[in-house]
């Protein structure tokens, strides 16, 4: 406890600092592409196509192969562990594609969420057991950066202190393992949208969470110029009847974040969770408006919201391709502006940008 | 757990805000007149002056009374008890005096340090039984904020994990309580100099006791923005035989405050603890030039830092007066100027030589 026995050298500090200030370089975020198969089923189905390996690939080089000049806006890309090892239509190993446009790439790590007992349904993460070999072998395999989601809910009697104290130890856990192989790790303590509770609640929750996950990676000596985080917005429940805005949402939500994450930690990139791509747009923009100092870059790590037109454009069909990656590069410049907050939305949004992507209790 | 129950309204929270950033206004800092009367004692001793109310209250004058030349540079001053009720020779009360020249008025409220049995000599703080009622005396009596000292020390077995867990707790609560009554708490955990340990020792215990007492704060529901931070400047200890430069200090000391302060603390007013005046305000000015980015004030609050060429100067007798505030107002003058970095002392080579002596913080 008083001693240091350093876990990283000067060097190995260097290169986790450069990487996570690489991801979230001014104007930068994170494309979420690590949807597990399960996930990737939802996705296709909705459009009806067949949750096949192929189909994810296509998806996938879709997205990966759009115009250099993407890395103006992504700098760093989640990948599933599937498509870490599929190639392009070229023959091209996508982590190669990947980064020789300049961008990171990034490995989801955790094996989802598992029942706590004793408890409202809460869960922990698991994914620890043999994580450090994983580690290893996705750094020789091109990643730089490691994501690992846990889930917390809020209702009556949740978070509980057991949910808080397990789920933020289990983080610093990864987070620990990932930086002693040279991977970045996201640390993700996701608070579900679901639920009627207000902004004020959401952002009590946020903080209490928010301070356990710091102490947790304080007590487990995790480098912080070497993290990322990648927590939810401050936002009321999805079926509360009181509406906020995005100037609210951008107040609550850097508020409960200048009181607990130390300005030494380089980026906050947030989730999206259910929102549409339009409103996490706009809500990332007032984030960078917000008249509070901010000292971690505020930037985005978005799945469905830089997807859901490029999926709905994509229908399966190769002669929509190029319409799809156009969807998808639109939507990262815009969020690419919203980082910097610089968004100024014209009043339109197509239909899907509109939709609300939000789904019940929502599981990867 | 999972629910607020706010007990500070939106007013209550505006004034302690307010009151916090008056004290760590752009060039301003801390007077510590708390001195105890053992304390005062020793000073006296060595200036060979009798220890009396009178000379207790005559040379506290001297130093409420020197020009407004310190109205720039002192945003607070700390009182001891007897002295909040002591007048000027007009029979001006103190604290009134203070507040007419744009200065808050803070108490010292803790009751010394108490042993924690079964621990290598390390203790607790008392003072909290009917705290709640002495704040709000305090607060018509006319105090804005208070000061509590913890303390902790290095050595091979310390500070252990109780010694750091139960005066972070202790810390909260004087914190919680002040705020109910429109007291700011100045929240000091010292880390003693004393010991033969290097910088990176200080740095590492540092880091491990801001990080304990940030989540008891967070614990106890302490509102960070109407709060202010005292803690030791990261040092080696006065025995260790490698010596190391204003730079190196400074780059520890603002990477620990880094990964462990939360950006919602307005300010940061350091101890000098055995450092001399010179040394102190070296340091303080390095703190504002070092080239990592620092959400708070760093600023200072000084006591033998700023008087103890004041109290040379005095030597007990009537005569010296004007001598003894002048070297006062020359401390206030120069520790202002290093809490924006703007002290020139008389070695210094100017801002460029000073820069190129900061080594690369991935080192910290």
């Amino acid at each position: 406890m008083t001693h240091q026995y350093p876990s990283l050298s000067p060097e190995q500090k260097k290169e986790l600092a450069t990487i996570a200030q690489r991801i979230v370089a001014p104007g930068k975020g994170i494309l979420a592409a690590d949807e597990s198969t399960g996930t990737m089923a939802k996705r296709l189905q909705k459009i009806n196509v067949e949750n096949t390996e192929e189909n994810r690939r296509y998806f996938r080089d879709l997205l990966f192969s759009v115009d250099p000049s993407i890395s103006d806006n992504i700098g760093g890309i989640i990948f599933f562990h599937e498509t870490l090892y599929q190639k392009s239509d070229k023959g091209i190993p996508f982590p190669k594609l990947v980064k020789d446009k300049g961008i990171v790439v990034g490995i989801k790590v955790d094996k989802g969420t598992a029942g706590l007992n004793g408890t409202d349904g809460e869960t922990t993460t698991q994914g620890l057991d043999g994580l450090s070999e994983r580690c290893a072998q996705y750094k020789k395999d091109g990643c730089d950066f490691a994501k690992w989601r846990c889930v917390l809910k809020i209702s009556d009697g949740c978070p509980s202190a057991l949910a808080i104290a397990e789920n933020a130890n289990v983080l610093a856990r990864y987070a620990s393992i990932c930086q002693q192989n040279g991977l970045v790790p996201i640390v993700e303590p996701e608070i579900l949208p679901d639920g009627d509770h207000d902004l004020l609640r959401c952002q009590y929750v946020t903080e209490k969470v928010l301070a356990a996950t710091y102490k947790a990676l304080s007590d487990h000596h995790v480098y912080l110029e070497g993290t990322l985080l990648k927590p939810n917005m401050v936002t009321a429940g999805h079926s509360c009847p009181k509406k906020y805005t995005p100037e609210e949402v951008g107040m609550a939500t850097v508020t409960a974040l200048r009181r607990t994450v130390p300005a030494a930690v380089p980026g906050i990139c947030f989730l999206s969770g259910g929102q549409s791509e339009e409103e996490a747009s706009l809500n990332l923009n007032a984030m960078n408006q917000t008249p509070l100092h901010r000292p971690w870059k505020l930037s985005f790590s978005y799945g469905r919201a830089l997807q859901a037109s490029a999926l709905a454009a994509w229908k399966g069909k190769p002669e929509n391709r190029k319409a799809s990656q156009d969807a998808f590069c639109t939507r990262a410049k815009i969020n690419s502006l919203a980082s910097k907050g610089e968004y100024k939305p014209t009043g339109q949004a197509d239909k899907a940008a509109t939709q609300s992507l939000f789904t019940a209790s929502y599981v990867y | 757990m999972p629910h607020a129950y706010p007990f500070l309204t939106p007013e209550q929270k505006k004034e302690l805000s307010d009151n916090a950033l008056k004290i760590v206004a752009p060039g301003k800092g801390i007077l510590a007149a708390d001195e105890s009367t053992g304390s005062v004692a020793k000073r006296f001793q060595s200036i060979n002056a009798e220890n009396t109310e009178e000379n207790r209250r005559f040379y506290r004058q001297l130093l409420f009374t020197a020009d407004d030349r310190i109205k720039p540079c002192i945003g607070g001053v700390i009182f001891f008890h007897e002295t909040l009720y002591q007048k000027t020779d007009d029979g001006k009360l103190f604290p009134q005096l203070i507040k007419e020249r744009g200065m808050v008025v803070g108490i010292k409220v803790d009751k010394g340090v108490v042993p924690l049995a079964g621990t290598n000599g390390e203790t607790t703080t008392q003072g909290l039984d009917g705290l709640y009622e002495r704040c709000a005396q305090y607060k018509k009596d006319g105090a804005d904020f208070a000061k509590w000292r913890c303390v902790l020390k290095i050595t091979p077995t310390t500070p252990s994990s109780l010694a750091i867990k139960e005066n972070a707790n202790v810390l909260a609560r004087y914190a919680s309580i002040c705020q109910m009554h429109g007291i700011v708490p100045i929240v000091e955990p010292e880390i003693l100099p004393d010991g033969d340990h290097d910088l990176k020792r200080c740095q590492y215990v540092t880091e491990k006791v801001l990080a304990a007492v940030y989540k008891a704060l967070s614990e106890h529901h302490v509102y960070l923005e109407g709060t202010l931070l005292k803690p030791n400047m990261v040092t080696a200890g006065h025995s260790c035989s490698h010596k190391y430069s204003p730079q190196e200090i400074a780059m520890a000391t603002v990477t620990a405050l880094r990964r462990t302060v939360p950006p919602a603390v307005p300010g940061i007013t350091f101890l000098s603890g055995g450092q001399s005046e010179e040394e102190a305000s070296v340091n303080l000015n390095a703190m504002n030039m070092c080239p990592l980015h620092r959400p708070w004030a760093l600023t200072f609050s000084y006591g033998r830092a700023l008087q103890a060429s004041a109290l040379k100067a005095w030597g007990g007798k009537k005569e010296n007066a004007k001598a003894c505030q002048e070297e006062f107002v020359k401390r206030a003058l120069a520790n202002s100027a290093a809490s924006i970095g703007k002290y020139a002392s008389a070695g210094d080579k100017g801002a460029a030589a000073g820069e190129s002596l900061f080594v690369a913080n991935h080192a910290y």
